[in-house]
């Protein structure tokens, strides 16, 4: 940090949490502050915090949403542990949320919700929440609401609507702290607010109002300007996307590239359901979506799809995988092709319907009768859903099989800048069809080199068959329980799941000489990396390898799992994926860091856990 | 309709391994008859089966096909119509597979008007698990699973379609192949999910169950015919009629109490308001005859049909229509 300027810090990095009821529009004000950061080069991660409870009483504990941005010079690999600035709309946000903060955090409340009765809906005792909280850190205690309602007196909006632009005037405070491009944020609410310009204009009056207090008041002692890091920065064109907007978008793209009609059967269900919703406006790219009768007939629909020839997809969380498994089953058998998407939530059972873990792999590995192996691929990161759920429609397409692609609430949520693809730099998807000069010798086992059998799609002159849940004869296709071919089949099918090429695991930080190396799979990438970037910023020597192909592992699994000394493998379950690696890879023994709090991984609890496994 | 022709062993495949006299044997043939009647080619068409005896129908066509899971089979036809929306597409379950452990996906099909004829063989019992009472034996039927009698009631299948606001219902003897390729061929004329009862005899775990039905002669007495704009007449010498009598249906015999032939009920399949339809199909023996023939059939928009119009409606609104002009579509920003 330098002082380049009075009262003005440059800072690398800083994470701000927006919080306040679920009504409050906490993320629009975070999503506008994320994305004007954006604009001007800055990297930006996010990720919403809501309730479970749809409409909590107004004020109360359990009503209140966060939406956490975090915004660097360079590139940011998290939301953040911690904030820099906490905007509590209301006492219960000051209360349930106060933990996010350090020492040095900022605090920003809106005085016009601290009264008595507001107080007593968060179960303060007494009329200061700070001295009853034992907060000392910096507070800008604004009127945002009465301020809010008088900016808008000469507007003709009625007090309700006046009061709902409030989030504005805390993001135009912000947006004074932190010296970002208030025109840019204008221009975004025109966008979002097209077809009711008096409401643009409302909220752009506020958000100048809200700036304007900032800069008349001097609320803080010291702004901040965050540099965008001009070596590093990648050139091109961004958009701000989250997870399941970015599978649901390498879903589509799959389709176009593969020239499939894409096909959703799906069932609501969070933190799932925004794949449903984000496809199923899309009907002018031909996307068909069944909102189906339960979670069973999503996935039973999804191979109904596949047997008609379309790129066939479910998506669901834990709870609708039990219920998929059958009709996943199903296709393991008849060699079909499926996506079947798992966004993971805290389970079992229920569980933790909003909240975040990596407790479904075995299940999506193992969890079904028989001998059924399938392909499973976890994404790394918001953007990273694009292009594995792409990946995931190729291998599925390509080698005949049901794919899980895994997520998980986490990155679900959670946004990032996303650097916008050109379809043409992805690889073909070349399904196996059946050709003209088969006919008359093919039958529905009938495998190529691959070990995959090919695709008749109903329509076809000469290729009528059937495909079924029985096992059937490796030649005729016809049913059979003789012991030798069952045998056969058994091996045929785990073989050609087995060929399937994916990419080597890369391995990051200290490759040659890491005294430690930490494994994880999926979702907490950014943590894990980031914890990685820490621990060699105190000079030690540790490594890092990232997994996001699951079954099959990358050829390179072995060697690398053996190359170095130590090794921690961390994820958010009791050991799920070290368990796996152990079934696969002989005499690896790792440290394992588990932890299953629903939340995502706190950096500095990983930089602990490691540096102690480290020492020992 | 294609302009080759086609025979019924067009459609036919393999030798079926039901047990010999099993009312599967009759309805394959029926349905591959009214499949050549049809005249759609055996590529353009799939059979979709779950699990039981007579899911394993579909090892027998000629055609597209898919044996699947216990009682899926309505789910996964659905998706495979959707997909592919110039296939025909049948869907083949037992009462069990349709009934019990399918009763959501039987009901969904129905609701959402899939252009799917769904045949349900109702022999009302479990045959391939050896003899359990299924959801469509009768109140105290003794079975393996039920050594004392069942103790609960059996669905009506025409009462659960209904229910479910079905626009087709149909219902033939399996042994009555006129009437069963009738009542296919008027599945398949319908646009939208047709439900066609197929009663069935099991002559291992359930010999007798259509009895009164079964043969021609008994038919006869205790069987009515229903058509579309003709009176519901029926007996050995169509004696006998219906008529309304309140809210009920009563038999009446013709010539007597001065009752003619002008007095009797014409069958309105195409009403769209089902009371009586559902009236008619709930009769049973030994007071009232057993309805067979179309008793529903009404024209709705289809949810296939509905799906592409919509796809088509919103190509002509949007301004994207491939992937990268979709990019376009959000708040973009470029570093430079």
């Amino acid at each position: 940090m330098t002082d380049n300027k009075q009262n003005v810090t440059s800072v690398d990095n800083i994470a701000v949490r927006f919080t306040g009821d679920s009504g409050d529009g906490m993320q629009l004000a975070g999503n506008i502050f994320s994305t004007i950061s954006a604009t001007v080069g800055n990297d930006i991660s996010t990720f919403p915090d809501y309730p479970a409870d749809i409409r909590a009483p107004q004020g109360s504990l359990t009503g209140v949403s966060g939406f956490q941005v975090h915004i660097g010079a360079e590139k940011v690999l998290t939301p953040g542990d911690k904030c820099d600035v906490l905007i509590a709309m209301n006492p219960a946000a000051l209360k349930t949320q106060y933990k996010f903060c350090t020492s040095r955090s900022i605090i920003i409340v809106d005085t016009d919700s601290f009264k008595e009765n507001d107080l007593k809906k968060a179960e303060f005792q007494t009329n200061d929440p700070f001295e009853e909280m034992g907060i000392k850190n910096e507070v800008i205690a604004a009127p945002i609401t009465s301020m809010c309602v008088e900016a808008l007196k000469d507007s003709g909006l009625d007090f309700k609507s006046s009061v709902r632009c409030k989030n504005m005037f805390a993001l135009g405070l912000v947006c004074w702290l932190f010296d970002r491009n208030v025109p840019y944020a204008e221009e975004m609410l025109r966008q979002k607010f097209a077809k009711k310009p008096e409401i643009a204009e409302a909220n752009i009056k506020v958000l100048n109002a809200g700036y304007d207090y900032g800069h008349n008041t001097h609320a803080s002692a010291t702004t901040y300007r965050i540099e965008s890091a001009n070596a590093t920065k990648q050139k091109g064109v961004f958009m701000d996307i989250n997870g399941n907007k970015a599978t649901a978008y390498g879903l589509i793209a799959a389709a176009e590239k593969a020239g499939l009609k894409l096909y959703l059967g799906s069932y609501p269900i969070t933190p799932a359901t925004d794949v449903l919703h984000e496809l199923s406006k899309h009907k002018s790219l031909g996307v068909t979506t069944v909102q189906c009768e339960d979670e069973i007939a999503g996935c039973a629909s999804a191979v109904g799809a596949a047997f008609g020839g379309a790129l066939a997809c479910t998506s669901t969380s834990g709870p609708g995988i039990c219920l998929k498994s059958e009709a996943m089953n199903l296709a393991v058998i008849m060699e079909l092709p499926i996506v079947v998407l798992d966004v993971q939530r805290g389970g079992p059972a229920t569980g933790l319907p909003t909240k975040s873990e990596q407790t479904d792999l075995l299940q999506v590995l193992f969890g079904r009768n028989g001998e059924s192996p399938m392909p499973v691929l976890a994404a790394a990161s918001p953007t990273d859903c694009f292009d594995m759920a792409y990946m995931a429609c190729k291998i599925a397409l390509e080698h005949m099989t049901p794919v899980v692609l895994m997520t998980d609430a986490y990155v679900a949520n959670g946004s990032a800048a996303w650097k916008l693809p050109k379809l043409e730099e992805y690889p073909a998807i070349k399904p196996p069809y059946v050709t003209p000069d088969m006919k008359g010798s093919w039958a529905p086992y009938q495998r190529n080199a691959d070990g995959v059998r090919y695709w008749a799609v109903p329509g076809t002159e000469g290729f009528t068959h059937i495909l079924g849940g029985l096992e059937k004869d490796s030649k005729t296709g016809a049913i059979s329980t003789n012991p030798e071919n069952h045998n056969l089949m058994t091996h045929l099918r785990q073989e050609k799941i087995d060929k399937i090429q994916v990419p080597d695991v890369e391995v990051l930080g200290d490759k040659d000489d890491a005294e430690l190396l930490i494994v994880g799979f999926g979702g907490t990438y950014g943590h894990l990396h980031a914890a990685m970037n820490e621990m060699k910023a105190s000079g030690k020597k540790v490594a890092l390898a990232h997994f996001k192909y699951i079954n099959p592992l990358p050829k390179n699994t072995a060697e690398v799992l053996k190359k170095y000394k130590k090794v921690v493998v961390a994820e958010q379950n009791l050991g799920q994926f070290a368990g796996w690696l152990r079934m696969k890879v002989d005499n690896f023994v790792p440290f394992q860091f588990n932890e299953v709090k629903g939340q995502p991984f706190a950096v500095a609890d990983l930089v602990k856990a490691f540096t102690e496994i480290y020492n020992k | 309709m294609e302009n080759i022709t086609y025979e019924a062993k067009d459609f036919k495949k393999g030798q079926p391994r039901w047990c010999p006299g099993c009312g599967d044997h009759f309805f394959l043939a029926s349905l591959q008859k009214a499949m050549a009647e049809i005249g759609v080619a055996p590529h353009n068409t799939a059979v979709i089966s779950g699990i039981g005896c007579s899911s394993r129908l579909p090892h027998y066509m000629a055609t597209y096909g898919m044996n699947t899971i216990h009682g899926r089979a309505a789910a996964i036809a659905t998706g495979c119509k959707i997909a592919n929306p110039k296939l025909t597409v049948w869907q083949i379950s037992g009462d069990g597979d349709g009934l019990a452990i399918g009763g959501n996906h039987f009901i969904h099909a129905n609701r959402r008007n899939i252009d799917l004829n769904m045949i349900l063989l109702n022999n009302r019992i479990y045959g391939l698990t050896k003899g359990q009472y299924s959801p469509t034996s009768p109140r105290g039927f003794v079975s393996k699973s039920s050594p004392y009698g069942t103790v609960e009631d059996p669905f009506r299948p025409a009462e659960l379609c209904f229910g479910a606001r079905g626009h087709f219902f149909a219902r033939a003897v399996a042994t009555d192949a006129a009437g069963t390729v009738e009542i296919l061929k008027a599945a398949q004329a319908h646009k939208g999910a047709s439900v066609c009862e197929i009663l069935q005899n099991c002559v291992i775990f359930n010999d007798g169950t259509h009895a009164s039905v079964y043969k021609p002669e008994e038919r006869k007495k205790n069987a009515i015919y229903l058509k579309h704009g003709q009176p519901m007449i029926f007996g050995e010498n169509n004696e006998f009629g219906l008529v309304q009598d309140g809210f009920n249906l009563k038999v009446v015999k013709i010539g007597e109490n001065g009752i003619t032939e002008k007095d009797i009920l014409v069958h309105d399949a195409h009403c769209e308001d089902n009371t009586l339809q559902l009236k008619l199909a709930l009769m049973e023996g030994p007071d009232f005859p057993i309805a067979l023939g179309v008793i529903r059939d009404v024209e709705a928009p289809t949810y296939n049909d509905a799906v592409e119009a919509q796809i088509a409606e919103v190509s002509e609104k949007k301004k994207y229509h491939n992937f990268q002009e979709l990019l376009m579509t959000n708040d973009t920003w470029e570093v430079k």
